[in-house]
């Protein structure tokens, strides 16, 4: 019986047993942001640790920068302050600061791929749940706590368990106008946010072998919110051929060295899982949340679902009668941003719809594109796609986590509804108690932002 | 006798009703704007407060010390954010305990983290407490990590958690930072074997 990619990934790291039963696991990589570190540094001087693997650590800030300009000090004091203590952690422990002042920053899930930071067969952790992102590369990468934070700093290490492993398989051809992002939430549709709990998901099957990296990333990235810490893709020639050449993957000799360990993480064919899903790519649409909870989505084609006690409190917060299509539903901010859709590929694929259909932002919608990283954006103002983007009436702000959290100024006002090409509808999660998020692909965003209501983007694209 | 022990837990209860709770709810993401854990408590639940103009229960005069949290499924969902734990933690005289009927992985392992228990009960019987516990906001709730049962009056539902994290807290080492520091030379050992970074 063959053995899964994760269990050969923990395997590999695994340092000791622990009275607990669980296993000592070193991190090859920890990714550290403003948020949720400084209290694990605050810790860390309060024990007098230090820092035991600087060159596996690396920082940015994203969650609080204002995207509007980056220039310091920003408006907001607490920002600021937050991101000097980042600076000055970073400094006094000789890790990697990925810096606005020099290009490099970004939302870490953009950024951490973009170095070629991430690789297959690699353990990575940071403090923030959309970690499984990285999983993309057939790492095992996953979110933690502040405490754990501290744990990762002093020790590079972890006291984890072993999870099981689902194996969610798609097969078959997308159709036109159907992106990761409704993958991933046809997934979480049809599985719930609870089922992932105690499992790593593999994702595979033709579809996702047909993926892109970045599309790869998108489906990864929502992993969390099918409640799997992780999920990831087995890696292959896509993922080699986009790791090839960036400023952390091996170099030299040390390339074909690192292709056949990569190769040979790979789950075995005969590997045994311990739940396998079948799902056909012919059944996905265009998806739209409509709810509170990233399952509480439909086809765009589709109504509502009927009234029911468990949804009641979702129809009450977004105001839609139960049964009714959600298309035609008037919106008031256009999002398109997020770790899990603001990689070049997302906004050079809106670009070009903008471009070739000439349409602009219906008056009245506010819309953002946000993108995931300085690269990204530099990559698309190189392209002139800047321009397609202001021509059509949304702005292009700099790089940072934006709208997705509201940790910053970009937030939503009463009960305004957003198209959000981001990752969570939580209620208040854009920043006002009484605000909507419909989570969408960023196609779908746009259609919705020329349109002003929700709207099947294949026709308003077509 | 070690302080850190965490097998036995008895408090007052205050119960937050629905699936799916969030820790965008439980602790909003514009309250993370801090450097340290002081003072969140009074963010805990902050918009579902606002919204309910004093009504929510952790508004309760009733319910102001109590310890144990019940909460219904997948309580804790989304993200990782520590502040969420640390904010019930914090929370008046602080939650201690909390019965569910289950619980989000990342916020379970945060709780685990800082010492408080997060127990599983079946539906059935997590509604008996809740309306025990409704009906009388004196009545003592207890955690029992040792019987894995938590008893109100009368009632007494079996519960359950991962032995790991169950041994952890019985046996006070919850903070887990110690023992992995122990593994020094060992991990260093496993390092070697491992791919640099930027090889």
């Amino acid at each position: 019986m063959g053995t899964t990619l994760y269990d050969k990934v923990f395997d590999a790291h695994a340092v000791r047993p622990l009275e607990s039963g669980q296993t000592q696991v070193f991190m090859d990589v920890h990714l550290v942001h403003e948020v949720t570190s400084p209290q694990a540094f605050g810790m860390l001087r309060e024990r007098g640790l230090g820092v035991a693997h600087p060159e596996r650590t690396f920082a940015t800030c994203d969650h609080i920068l204002p995207t509007s300009s980056l220039r310091r000090p920003f408006e907001d004091p607490v920002a600021d302050r937050m991101m000097a203590e980042l600076e000055t952690n970073c400094g006094r422990h000789g890790i990697r600061y990925l810096s606005p002042d020099r290009g490099e920053q970004g939302i870490l899930h953009v950024v951490g791929p973009e170095l070629g930071l991430t690789q297959p067969g690699m353990t990575i952790c940071c403090g923030d749940s959309h970690t499984s992102t990285h999983g993309a590369f057939g790492a095992i990468a996953f979110g933690i706590g502040t405490t754990q934070v501290r744990d990762v700093l002093a020790t590079q290490t972890l006291a984890l368990e072993k999870l099981r492993v689902r194996r969610i398989e798609v097969e078959g051809r997308l159709g036109p106008g159907v992106y990761a992002k409704d993958v991933a939430l046809f997934v979480i549709q049809r599985l719930g946010v609870h089922a992932g709990s105690g499992f790593a998901t593999e994702f595979g099957g033709g579809t996702i072998d047909a993926f892109t990296m970045e599309e790869r990333m998108t489906l990864c990235n929502m992993a969390i919110e099918g409640g799997a810490t992780c999920g990831y893709v087995n890696p292959d020639a896509v993922t080699f051929d986009y790791l090839r050449g960036r400023e952390y993957a091996p170099k030299g000799d040390a390339w074909a060295r690192a292709v056949a360990r990569w190769t040979s993480m790979r789950s075995d064919p005969d590997a045994r899982y311990d739940d396998v899903v079948r799902l056909a790519a012919e059944d996905i649409e265009p998806m739209v949340t409509w709810g509170i909870t990233p399952a509480q989505s439909t086809a765009v084609t589709a109504p509502l679902p009927a009234f029911s006690a468990d949804l009641a409190e979702a129809f009450e917060h977004m105001g839609f009668a139960p049964g009714r299509p959600l298309r035609g539903q008037p919106i008031d901010v256009a999002f398109i941003g997020s770790c899990t859709n603001a990689r070049s590929s997302d906004l050079e694929e809106v670009a070009l719809r903008l471009r070739k259909s000439g349409r602009k932002v219906r008056p009245g919608v506010r819309a953002l594109v946000v993108p995931g990283s300085q690269k990204v954006r530099e990559r698309l103002v190189a392209a002139g796609l800047d321009r397609v983007f202001l021509d059509a009436g949304f702005e292009f702000r700099e790089a940072g986590c934006s709208m997705c959290l509201a940790m910053n100024p970009d937030k939503l006002v009463g009960r305004e509804i957003c198209a959000s090409s981001s990752n969570r509808n939580f209620k208040g999660r854009q920043g006002s108690d009484q605000g909507r998020t419909l989570l969408m692909s960023p196609v779908m965003v746009a259609a919705a932002a020329v349109s002003g209501c929700v709207e099947d983007a294949r026709e308003v694209f077509a | 006798m070690n302080e850190l022990r965490r097998s036995r837990i008895a408090g007052k209860a205050v119960a937050v009703d629905g699936h799916d709770i969030d820790t965008d709810r439980i602790f909003p993401a514009r309250r993370m704007r801090c450097v340290t854990f002081d003072g969140l408590g009074a963010y805990a639940f902050e918009d579902a407060r606002r919204r309910a103009g004093g009504r929510h229960p952790f508004d309760d005069p009733a319910r102001a010390d109590a310890r144990v949290l019940l909460v219904d499924g997948n309580f804790g969902c989304g993200s990782s954010r520590e502040h969420a734990p640390q904010a019930l933690l914090r929370w008046n005289r602080g939650i201690q305990a909390i019965v569910g009927e289950s619980f989000a992985q990342i916020f379970f392992g945060n709780c685990v983290a800082i010492g408080i228990p997060c127990v599983s009960a079946a539906p059935e019987d997590l509604r008996k407490l809740k309306r025990a516990a409704a009906a009388d906001p004196s009545l003592e709730v207890v955690v029992d990590l040792e019987t894995m049962d938590v008893s109100a009056g009368p009632l007494r539902i079996p519960v359950v958690m991962p032995e790991s994290a169950r041994h952890r807290l019985r046996t006070g080492r919850w903070d887990s930072v110690s023992e992995l520091l122990e593994g020094k030379k060992e991990v260093e050992s496993a390092a070697a074997g491992l791919p640099l970074i930027g090889e």
